[in-house]
Formats: structure tokens, C-alpha cells, sequence
């Protein structure tokens, strides 16, 4: 088989008998022992497990029983997602060697789907990162040019399926870390409406803006796997009891009428004139099918990022909390007593970056700082909120670069600061708890993807499939492979 | 650590002190599962064998609010006729220990489920009103235990729904701050929202105690008193403060505003943490749980389900019975002793017997309930039966003597008294014409002493009441039995 082969493609036939679970597994296997020392996506590979799972799906197949409409098709998990039995370390030193007891939720849907989970992928520690140059283990490289970083925070994730190196994978996005590095490898990355995956069994960073998503090479595969992961999880007391839509119906490749809202402030500024007319192109894409283009204004955008970096790291200070190395993980040797257990277990198990959210969310949080920080910061979600409320009045779904830039080199952004600027575009989204979606949408002269970025209305992923789904048509990178991998 | 020296006795100087104390108590609501996972409540288990991922604050776990808690905290909130939030916060308290596997405990802060609300305590006889400032929910942390240089963690107890109730700085004695503490005990279990077994640290108290001098409207610096988990704790403890505190001032001192461990079998406190050790929780709402909503129809079944409340039983009792207000106290001490005499003074209605109902169930049932180790709840006789006693007592077919007897041989056996009373012919008689022949025998045969009692020697009178009785075994109406020797005496 084709390591390109689509998700969809793939359940069609093994299902329908053309192509074995374990053939396609082999594929992807091989794959991942040519090229994956090179690209360093993986920091788990499960060949038994999977095997496993793919002579059940097959054995199922030729005793007639029934396949779930995953059956068969290799995915990799980014590492914050827990899996039972399977080491799971958040790309952190902190959870090394820790077996989880549990699957999560989007996990076990998987499984019951009959998808073969391949193994875990490399991503920033804890998910705080835009370039996963932050994990503890390794340095993924960008498949299309391995000088470059993958984009993060999940990295592995958008490298593996940009490499095929897997059929797709899954995701966390907390302030765009599905969106980015998708834009980044030139592969579909959808975030779905807060509270629409159940994040039991997702390692927390941010809890008020973590989501699961998948990440895969086309639309349609982005749709089947949305929506076997969605829904009413009773485990997740943020979880949304909505019904959730057949998304693969929603990709008709009509576009008529549908109103496109154009915000002035994504397009200004800092961003790179080949990402700015490459967004341009896929906006004519969608108007010459029909689409109307609505210049709108976003006006709070740009507190966007400040508000974040209180209630990111606020909460992250918190849900970190509990690695003390006591439980579960690593715990420092040597200690000579509680609070230097504590401190050796956590000062030796988190990376900088880590630490540094640590800080800046504990002062946040600090007695009589609340109002000014965190409660300051809620304030202007609400804002962003609201201006995302009253664009709906007049848009069905909003257009933007995913990123100001394309994939930059390892070691580009050396401050905090400017790292934290790679994600401008995406934070607003998890803010107001939309969906988002990034879509390729062409390359730029230097042969680097670029990404479509469409935010929607909450629960409104069908529209963003259906947008994505006629731009990935139009403008999309059709058959262009990574050069490292071609 | 610093033990703080030996006791001395509060001095004279102590009645220029006022004691201001608060008190706050952490009650364990009785439900099968824990505040948030479905790992079960017990007491006794083997150590972490309630524990889930969840529990042990595994990565990835999250808190699902188990919404039997809040009927049971609801009940205390209508019962103290708090202020109920209709829409209340879960908020993360951080702090690093071994027995807060998360790194911070859920509990609420700045939202409480209830505010402003009040418990009656009886003091002296009389109601007295303590305010209450907050009644908010929160997990219990697990136990850490030292063996040696080896602590081991025990998470059973983790996650456990506790409420925790705040009292205003108003109790002003150690005696008033552990009528508190009896108050609240009686009313939780009244309403049947907790076992709040002490001894299993089910009801658990800090008191945060200040002195300031009587007139005075400042409140001095306050001392936490931690880990006091009875009521005779309590009370020493306060005690143990307040002197320690009017010791400190009265040789030019100062109270550091410290957090202070009580050890009970010292019998002292010594310092836990400084003011300038205290911890800086962080509190925030936690984002995994959305606003705890208290709808009007649930507000409406928990109205409509609340008891008549001790407090009010208290008064009632000592009003419409005429109940004294010990025996009053004793009898609303327990909701099934209160509900055993309610149901034994509706089968005497229209008459005032509530008093004699009291007395007959403080001395005579709880003593042989007391002698057999039993609770009102398992009495073998029920309310019909003392009462069918009681009845043969207050019309005159027994004598209250020989109705003692008649109860301890109905309690033992089960017979009613009835039976039990014709079986053995114990009827009072109270036929004049009968004791008449009686009463001229016995003056007849004994007519010396009649003699000197016509004299004017009046303690012969007992003599020949003595004589009927024997003569009876007891059974003579007394009162009858008395105006006929009085008659046939001459005076």
C-alpha cells in the first residue's frame, strides 16, 4: 500500500478486503524505522500492541463480525494523552516511566473505532510550546525541511502524518498547538468547540482551553476522526451533552452563500507577505464558489496574547501541582526530607519552559494579584468573546493565516516573547472556546507549507469542514510530499 | 515546635478579659462515594484500597461533582437558614503535601454554597443565637503516618465531602465554644446528613481565639488552635488559650498571630506555623467544574423535607409541656429520643402528662437502656407500651412504686404492662370501704401506738402508712390510705 494512502481510504479496504490491518501497519512501521531516526517524531512505537489490534481487526474481518469505522488504520497519539499500560511521559522527565492505568476517553473512542494506535509522538513538555523544541527527549524535524521545527506544541503529531509515518494522529490545542503545527507541516489540523472531546485521560495544561483534535493529510480524514472522538463524556464535567453531527456528510464542496468574514486585524502587521497572499489566494478560492467575503473587525485581537499568558500558565501552575514525584514518575534521589524531595523531584523532572509557566502563573495567582491578573485576564476573554458574538451576526465562519510566518529554523525564536508570538493567530480561538481548523492552503517560495486558519461558531465544525474541504480542493498542496521523505 | 510551658491557673485578672473565639468545623457529609470520583467512603479499610486514578491525582483524571452531596449540604444550609447561592464555585486550594495528592484541594472560597446563616444553642436554659458566616463544601486530604523515619500515605480519606462550617468571632467562653460544637453535632445528625463520629474524625474543629479587655471593641491577635476532635477537647484547648494568651499579656506580651497544635494528651498547644510561614493558597475557581446550581424545585423538596428542628423542639417542649429545660435538653440531645417522646405525648392527648412522659423516660428507659448498652432506637419498649404504663399509673391502677417494677419486668420480658400487672395482682386498691376494714384492723392492733400518736407523737403517722402497705403489699392508694388513717385516728 501507499504510506499516502488517506485515513478514509484505508478503513474502505481493509473493510472491504483489499488491504489487510497488519499490511497496513507494516507499512507504516517500515516507514517509521527508515525515516524516523532522522526525524525523531516518535517516543514510543507499540509495535506488539499494535500488531495486536491489527490481527484482531483482521480476524474480525474474516469472521464477518463488524469493523468500526476506524478498523485498521494506524494512528499515533501525541504523549499527553494517556494511554493504559503504555508509557506516557507529557515529552517530560518528570513522568518518565509511568504506566498509566487508564485509556482516556478520545483514546478508548479510537479503540472502539478499530483503530491501531502505533505508538506515542514527541511534543513541547507539557504542551508549552510552539515549536517542540521544549520536550525533554528530542528535537522533531520538520519533514519538509529537517533545519526547521515541526511547529508545536504537538509536533510529532503534525511530522508523523506529514511523513507518513501513520495514518493520522491526535493532538492537544490550548492556544493553537494543533493549528500551528499543521500550518507548519502542510498537514489538516482541527480544533473542536470546548467541551466537544472529553478531556479525561488529556494531561492538563491549560484547563479551561485544552481540546483533543486530530491531525491528518486531508479534510475528509479530519472529519471521520473528529467525529468518532466527540461527545458527552459524563467523566468531563466540561464536557458539552450535544449530539454530535455526521461530519464526513458535511463535505459537499458547496461553498454558495456561505459568509466568509475577513478580520482587518489578522492581516496586518507582522506577518509574511507569502503567508498574506497565500490566505488571499484560498479567500478568492472560496468567492469564486459562491462564498460572500465580509470584511470584519476583531477589535480585542490583540489582548489576545496577553490574556493567555496570564490563564495558561495560571492554570498550569496548578494542574502541575501534583507531580511531586511521589505517586507517579520520577522522584529525585537522595532527598534529606520533604520540601527537598519536592524540590529536587520537580527542579530536576520540568524543563525551563516548564518552570517558567510555573512562576508566572503562581504570581498571577498570588493572594491580592487575583483581581489583576487572572480576573483581569477573564475580563478580556469575555471581551474577545463578545466580538466573536457579534462577528457571528454577519459571518458564518472567519478567515485568517494559521501563522504569520511559515516554519522557522531550530533555535529562531530565543526569547519567550517571541516564541510566544508564533501562536498570535491561533489564541483567540481557544479564549472564546471556538473551533478552528488550519488547512493547507500552498508553499511558499522556499517550499514550505502554508496554512489556512477558519474559525467557526461553537458546535459549528460541519462549516469548517465543509470551508477547509473546498480549500484543500482549491489551493491545497494536492500530491507535494516533504522533501525529506519524497 | 515549641511547647509553650507548663499550665497556670487563669488569675483573678481573667474577668477583665473578654475571650473572642470562632470556630471552624469541618463535618463529613454520610454519602456511599466521594466528593468527586466513585471510589467508595468508608471507615476502617485497608489503607488505599478506596483509591482510584482520580484519588491518587493520577494525570488526566478529572473531578465529577457526586450530586448527593449537595441535597445533604442543603439541609444544613435550610436548617441554619443560611443564604444558599444559586449558583456556587468550586475554587483550588494549593498547597504541597504528601496527603494532597493533587497539589491543591477543591474546595469553595469566595462563592460559598451558604452564607449568613445562624445555630440555636441552648446556654443556660435559654436559646442563644451564634451567626454563622460561610457553610461552603470541600474534599478531605488523605492521613499521613510515621513509622520511624518512614511516612506512609493513606488516601482513603482523600476526597472525602466534608462541609466546613465558620462561626462569626462570637462565642465568647471555652463552655460556649463547645456548646457549639454539641449544637451543631445534634443538628447534623438530626437532619441525618452525617454520623459525625468524632472518634472517626468525622467531626473535626479549629477555633481561632483571641482576648481583648471586657468594653473593648477592637479584637486582639488571633491564634488558630488546629486538630481538636472532641468536645472535652475543645473545651480545654480554648481554655488552655485564653490563659495562655491572658498569661502572655498580663507580663507585657505580645500574641503572635500563629497557627498552634493542639496535643490533646499534653493537655498543651504548642506553634505549628508562623505568620510568616502561612501558606499562600492561590485560591481560583477550578476550571474542570462548572458553577454548582441550586435550582428552585430542589430548594422547594428540601423545604418541604426539613424537620421541625431541635432548637425549636427545645422551646417547644419547655413551653406547651412544661418540660425543664435539662430535661428538654435531653430529650432534643437525639432526634430518636425526641421522636420516641413525640410519639409516646401524642397518645396522651389533651392532658399535660409531657412532664411525667419525660421523667419516666429519662430515669426509668434510657437507665435500663444505658444498663443494657442499647440506643433509644433498639428500646424493646415502644412508646404504646410506656405509655400504657404510664396511663395505668396516672388513673390509679397502679401505684407509681409498683409501676417501676411493673416497667422493669415489661422491659425485660416484653409483656405488656397490663398482663404484667394482672398476672401478679399488683392493682392499686383504692376501694374505700376495703382499705377502711384494713386501716380499723391495723389501728386496732396497734393501739398503743395510736394512743401516742392522739398524744401528739406525729411521726407515728408513717408507722401505720407503713402497716397498710405491708398489709397490702404495697397496693393501698396511697392518698386514700392516708385520709382514712387520718380519719380513724382522730387527727
Amino acid at each position: 500500500m501507499s504510506e499516502w494512502l488517506t485515513a478514509q481510504e484505508t478503513a474502505r479496504q481493509i473493510a472491504q478486503g483489499e488491504l489487510t490491518a497488519v499490511r497496513a501497519l507494516d507499512t507504516y512501521l517500515t516507514r517509521i524505522g527508515n525515516l524516523d531516526r532522522q526525524l525523531a517524531a516518535f517516543l514510543a512505537v507499540d509495535s506488539t500492541g499494535a500488531r495486536a489490534a491489527a490481527v484482531e481487526v483482521d480476524r474480525k474481518r474474516k469472521a464477518g463480525e463488524p469493523l468500526g469505522p476506524l478498523a485498521g488504520v494506524p494512528i499515533a497519539l501525541k504523549d499527553v494523552l494517556v494511554t493504559k499500560d503504555l508509557e506516557t511521559t507529557a515529552a517530560s522527565k518528570i513522568l518518565e516511566g509511568w504506566k498509566p492505568p487508564y485509556d482516556g476517553t478520545a483514546v478508548g473512542k479510537l479503540r472502539a473505532a478499530g483503530a491501531v494506535i502505533v505508538g506515542k509522538v514527541n511534543c513541547d513538555e507539557f504542551a508549552m510550546g510552539s515549536s517542540t523544541e521544549n520536550s525533554a527527549y528530542k528535537k522533531t524535524r520538520n519533514p519538509w525541511d529537517i533545519s526547521r521545527v515541526p511547529g508545536g506544541s504537538s509536533g510529532g503529531s503534525s511530522a508523523a502524518v506529514a511523513a507518513g509515518l501513520c495514518s493520522a494522529s491526535l493532538g492537544t490545542d490550548t492556544g493553537g498547538s494543533i493549528r500551528q503545527p499543521a500550518a507548519f507541516c502542510g498537514v489538516v489540523g482541527i480544533k473542536p468547540t470546548y467541551g466537544r472531546v472529553s478531556r479525561w485521560g488529556v494531561i492538563a495544561f491549560a484547563s479551561s482551553l485544552d481540546q483533543v483534535g486530530p491531525l491528518t493529510r486531508t479534510v475528509g480524514d479530519a472529519a471521520l476522526i473528529l467525529e468518532t472522538i466527540c461527545g458527552f463524556d459524563p467523566k468531563d464535567s466540561t464536557s458539552l451533552d450535544q449530539p454530535v453531527p455526521k461530519l464526513t456528510d458535511a463535505l459537499t464542496g458547496e461553498v454558495k452563500g456561505l459568509r466568509v468574514g475577513i478580520p482587518a486585524e489578522y492581516f496586518s502587521g507582522a506577518i509574511d507577505d507569502e503567508v498574506r497572499s497565500a490566505v488571499q489566494r484560498a479567500a478568492a478560492a472560496l468567492q469564486e464558489r459562491g462564498a460572500e467575503l465580509i470584511d470584519i473587525s476583531l477589535p480585542h485581537t490583540e489582548l489576545a496574547l496577553p490574556a493567555y499568558y496570564v490563564v495558561a500558565p495560571a492554570e498550569a501552575s496548578s494542574n502541575l501541582a501534583r507531580y511531586d514525584g511521589i505517586r507517579f514518575g520520577k522522584a529525585a534521589k537522595g532527598a534529606r526530607d520533604l520540601l527537598d524531595l519536592y524540590q529536587r523531584s520537580r527542579g530536576e523532572g520540568f524543563g525551563p519552559e516548564v518552570k517558567r509557566r510555573i512562576m508566572l502563573g503562581t504570581y498571577a495567582l498570588r493572594s491580592g494579584y487575583y483581581d489583576a491578573y487572572y480576573k483581569k485576564a477573564q475580563q478580556i476573554r469575555a471581551l474577545i468573546k463578545r466580538d466573536f458574538d457579534k462577528a457571528w451576526q454577519h459571518v458564518d465562519a472567519i478567515l485568517t493565516p494559521t501563522t504569520p510566518t511559515a516554519a522557522f529554523r531550530f533555535g529562531a525564536k530565543s526569547s519567550p516573547v517571541d516564541m510566544y508570538l508564533a501562536d498570535i493567530f491561533t489564541l483567540a480561538c481557544n479564549l472564546a472556546g471556538l473551533p478552528g481548523i488550519s488547512v493547507p492552503c500552498g508553499l511558499t517560495t522556499d517550499g514550505l507549507p502554508i496554512g489556512a486558519q477558519l474559525m467557526g461558531k461553537p458546535l459549528d465544525e460541519a462549516t469548517l469542514l465543509r470551508a477547509a474541504h473546498v480549500i484543500e480542493k482549491a489551493v491545497g498542496l494536492g500530491d507535494k510530499r516533504p522533501k525529506a521523505v519524497a | 515546635m515549641s511547647p509553650d510551658g507548663p499550665d497556670t491557673e487563669p488569675t483573678a485578672a481573667a474577668s477583665e478579659w473578654e475571650p473572642v473565639i470562632g470556630l471552624e468545623v469541618h463535618v463529613q457529609l454520610a454519602t456511599k462515594s466521594k466528593l468527586f470520583s466513585p471510589s467508595a467512603v468508608e471507615f476502617g479499610a485497608p489503607p488505599n484500597s478506596l483509591t482510584d486514578p482520580l484519588v491518587l491525582g493520577m494525570p488526566g483524571t478529572l473531578p465529577v461533582f457526586n450530586k448527593a452531596v449537595l441535597e445533604l449540604a442543603l439541609k444544613l444550609g435550610v436548617a441554619t437558614e443560611s443564604k444558599i447561592r444559586a449558583k456556587s464555585r468550586f475554587a483550588r486550594k494549593h498547597y504541597f503535601y504528601p496527603d494532597l495528592p493533587k497539589g491543591y484541594q477543591i474546595s469553595q472560597y469566595d462563592e460559598p454554597l451558604c452564607e449568613d446563616g445562624h445555630i440555636d444553642l441552648i446556654l443556660a436554659g435559654a436559646l442563644r443565637r451564634v451567626k454563622l458566616q460561610r457553610i461552603h463544601l470541600e474534599e478531605d486530604a488523605g492521613k499521613n503516618m510515621h513509622v520511624g523515619a518512614i511516612s506512609h500515605v493513606d488516601l482513603n480519606r482523600a476526597g472525602v465531602p466534608l462541609v466546613e462550617v465558620v462561626t462569626a468571632p462570637e462565642l465568647h467562653s471555652a463552655e460556649e465554644a463547645a456548646e457549639f460544637m454539641r449544637a451543631l453535632h445534634r443538628l447534623v445528625r438530626w437532619l441525618d446528613i452525617s454520623e459525625a463520629d468524632m472518634e472517626k474524625g468525622q467531626m473535626r474543629c479549629d477555633a481561632n481565639v483571641s482576648i481583648r479587655r471586657v468594653g473593648e471593641d477592637r479584637l486582639g491577635t488571633r491564634t488558630e488552635l488546629k486538630n481538636i476532635n472532641s468536645f472535652r477537647f475543645v473545651q480545654n484547648a480554648v481554655e488552655h488559650e485564653i490563659a495562655r494568651q491572658i498569661r502572655i499579656l498580663e507580663s507585657g506580651g505580645r500574641i503572635e498571630q500563629e497557627t498552634r497544635l493542639w496535643d490533646a494528651t499534653a493537655g498543651t498547644s504548642a506553634t505549628m506555623r508562623t505568620k510568616e510561614e502561612a501558606n499562600d493558597y492561590r485560591y481560583f475557581p477550578d476550571p474542570d467544574l462548572p458553577p454548582l446550581v441550586v435550582d428552585g424545585p430542589l430548594m422547594g423538596s428540601i423545604l418541604r423535607s426539613l424537620p421541625e428542628l431541635p432548637a425549636a423542639r427545645f422551646s417547644r417542649y419547655v413551653r406547651e409541656h412544661g418540660l425543664s429545660a435539662d430535661d428538654a435538653r435531653t430529650i432534643i440531645s437525639d432526634r430518636q429520643l425526641a421522636e420516641y417522646f413525640e410519639s409516646t405525648v401524642k397518645l396522651h392527648p389533651g392532658d399535660r402528662s409531657g412532664r411525667t412522659i419525660a421523667n419516666w423516660m429519662l430515669t426509668e428507659l434510657l437507665g435500663a437502656l444505658n444498663a443494657d448498652g442499647k440506643e433509644i432506637a433498639e428500646s424493646p419498649m415502644p412508646p404504646a407500651t410506656l405509655s400504657e404504663l404510664i396511663r395505668m399509673v396516672e388513673d390509679g391502677t397502679i401505684s407509681g412504686k409498683i409501676g417501676k417494677e411493673v416497667f422493669e419486668e415489661s422491659y425485660k420480658t416484653g409483656e405488656a404492662p397490663r398482663a404484667v400487672v394482672e398476672r401478679r395482682g399488683v392493682q392499686q386498691i383504692s376501694d374505700e370501704a376495703a382499705l377502711w376494714e384494713i386501716v380499723d384492723r391495723v389501728v386496732g392492733a396497734n393501739s398503743k401506738q395510736a394512743e401516742a400518736y392522739a398524744a401528739g407523737k406525729d411521726g407515728l403517722f408513717g408507722f401505720f402508712v407503713g402497716q397498710v402497705m405491708k398489709e397490702t403489699q404495697g397496693r393501698a392508694n396511697p392518698v386514700i390510705t392516708s385520709d382514712l388513717l387520718h380519719k380513724r385516728l382522730g387527727r
